[in-house]
């Protein structure tokens, strides 16, 4: 096994047991140990099971989902700049969200409102990239590109006539944050389709870096096989943002650390791309709850302060 | 049997090819000369299915290439392509490799075979000791031959080569012709597009020649290959070089 296929292998359970150990209250390892049992204190179990388990796995769950969408946005678009906020999807996600949290909707609302406005920015992107003969890798960059700039005018123009009250809220959620994130079920069983279904292309994927023609020389049925791969994307990138709003970095920057480490066969990277983005998430969401304690931080901010290091010093050993 | 019946290909507005009628058996090997934009590199593209012709079809074994499903075709039909914008970033080995994705049962399955073939022709390219070695990282002329190994372990019955000598020494040019002439006498088809005259008279039994405005002549390379053919080809004067005209004995 390859060192970093063993180092990511670990940190999955080290990342979980992490998140569930530590938080706003500190339990002792015996309370931890008694509750994981199921025993003890009713408070420190609800503590453990109740809200500090679900919350690592909506952190795991999310980042696994955007490195997933993150990774393969990538070889789709030709392009090591993607990440699932270059669909629009995020964008049109954050000024749905934004506009029900303006129009002082629930949290139910706010959700509903950003699942729509991300499907209207999915939509235009495959209405205007899908032509008969398939795919348009440079059409989806433009589209995306477009799109996340209008939504972002939009998101700025709500900023700005927001009552003040409402804007820390609003701030949050633009800047990533896990912890309106409840139930993480829906985002694990998302995780689990997405994942699925770019695994069993994986192959597929590999031939795709060889250019369209070439990949169609060696049997790949293209067209299909980007619908696939921009479909599992686009859900990818809903379900993390309906989870933890625009959470940023994790997407870009964990399918080039491991392609850095020397991983590049998707069948390899597909499945490690998900297990570190969502250790690496959960990590910083463990950060961003204990570091200033009771107080928490946004998870986006924290994965960028770890993410942009931990790039530059890769590429600097790597020059 | 590749056959191509009454084809039309043009290109931004221009005529490439007119009424073609083509047929590559079994065991021939051609060559495919003409200037450049002559369209070679349209009828490498419609022969592989990756074209649709203006006008006419192509049909493999009478089948109508549209007809068949791209897995089968890959098992039937390889192509080098001309160019290719990749960034891949695995082991030379790796890349050859790709070459078996039509052939593959499941990702899982180990092929053997194939990469006991991919050896066997990475060694025959005299690519050997790069096995290991990041693609990336290979010269312009090894990297060709890498290129032309992962065509090779496809295994396809037929063999359409755009442009295969490009970035090659002349040892290697040799070397190429040579496996790619073998390969036809082992029973494959073969069709190069190339710019020597002097390759193609003495690997190809065979050469189709594209001139200008659609109009194409094709037969026997020593019927084909003459001097008045090959000034008309390329529009210019040519004389014999003498002295400094060298192919690889």
């Amino acid at each position: 096994m390859r060192p970093v296929t063993l180092a990511v292998v670990v940190l999955v359970p080290a990342s979980l047991a992490l998140a569930v150990a530590f938080g706003s209250v500190d339990l002792a390892p015996s309370q931890l140990g008694d509750a994981l049992l199921g025993r003890g204190d009713e408070i420190v179990r609800e503590i453990v099971w109740g809200v500090r388990a679900p919350r690592a796995l909506a952190g795991f769950a999310c980042g696994a989902l955007l490195a997933l969408a993150g990774t393969l946005l990538q070889v789709l678009l030709r392009n090591p700049l993607a990440d699932p906020a270059i669909l629009g999807v995020s964008g049109g996600a954050a000024a749905g969200a934004l506009a029900a949290m303006l129009a002082g909707a629930a949290a139910a609302a706010v959700n509903v409102s950003a699942l729509a406005g991300g499907s209207v920015a999915a939509g235009a992107v495959f209405a205007f990239s899908l032509g008969r003969s398939g795919w348009n890798p440079y059409r989806v960059l433009l589209t995306g590109v477009a799109l996340a700039s209008g939504f972002g005018a939009l998101v700025g123009l709500m900023l700005a006539i927001a009552p003040s009250s409402q804007v820390q809220g609003m701030l949050f959620w633009l800047l990533g944050d896990l912890s309106p994130a409840g139930d993480p079920t829906a985002a694990l069983l998302a995780l689990a389709v997405c994942s699925a279904l770019a695994f069993s292309q994986s192959a597929a994927l590999d031939v795709l870096i060889l250019g369209e023609d070439k990949a169609r020389a060696l049997g790949v049925a293209v067209a299909r096989l980007q619908s696939l791969a921009f479909g599992c994307a686009t859900l990818a990138t809903v379900a993390a943002v309906l989870l933890g709003g625009t959470i940023g970095f994790v997407g870009l920057v964990v399918p080039h650390l491991l392609r850095l480490s020397g991983v590049h066969r998707h069948a390899a990277l597909l499945p490690l791309a998900a297990c570190l983005g969502g250790s690496l998430l959960a990590l910083a969401d463990t950060l961003a709850r204990t570091i200033a304690a009771p107080a928490e931080l946004p998870v986006g901010v924290l994965t960028a302060m770890i993410g942009v290091p931990v790039l530059l010093l890769l590429l600097a050993r790597l020059r | 049997m590749l056959r191509t019946s009454r084809l039309a290909l043009s290109a931004g507005g221009r005529e490439l090819v007119r009424r073609l009628d083509l047929s590559l058996a079994p065991g021939e090997c051609w060559s495919l000369l003409g200037r450049n934009g002559a369209g070679k590199t349209s009828l490498i593209l419609a022969l592989a299915g990756l074209r649709a012709p203006q006008s006419g079809a192509v049909a493999l074994d009478g089948v109508p290439l549209p007809a068949i499903g791209r897995r089968e075709l890959a098992r039937r039909i390889a192509v080098l392509l001309q160019d290719e914008d990749s960034d891949f970033w695995g082991s030379v080995l790796d890349y050859v490799m790709l070459g078996r994705f039509p052939r593959s049962k499941s990702a899982w399955s180990r092929d053997g075979e194939g990469a006991a073939l991919a050896r066997r022709w990475l060694a025959e390219l005299d690519l050997a000791d790069r096995e290991t070695q990041a693609y990336r990282t290979l010269s312009g002329g090894e990297r060709q031959r890498a290129r032309i190994a992962q065509v090779l372990v496809q295994d396809a019955d037929i063999l359409l080569l755009d442009e295969p000598l490009q970035h090659l020494d002349l040892r290697h040019q040799a070397q190429v012709m040579g496996t790619l002439s073998a390969c036809a006498a082992g029973g494959k088809t073969v069709l190069a597009a190339l710019h020597e005259p002097g390759h193609a008279a003495r690997h190809c039994g065979f050469s189709v020649l594209l001139y200008d405005a659609g109009r194409a002549s094709l037969g026997r390379s020593s019927d084909m290959l003459t001097q008045a053919n090959l000034e008309a080809l390329y529009q210019c004067r040519l004389e014999a070089a003498g002295a400094w005209s060298f192919l690889p004995s």
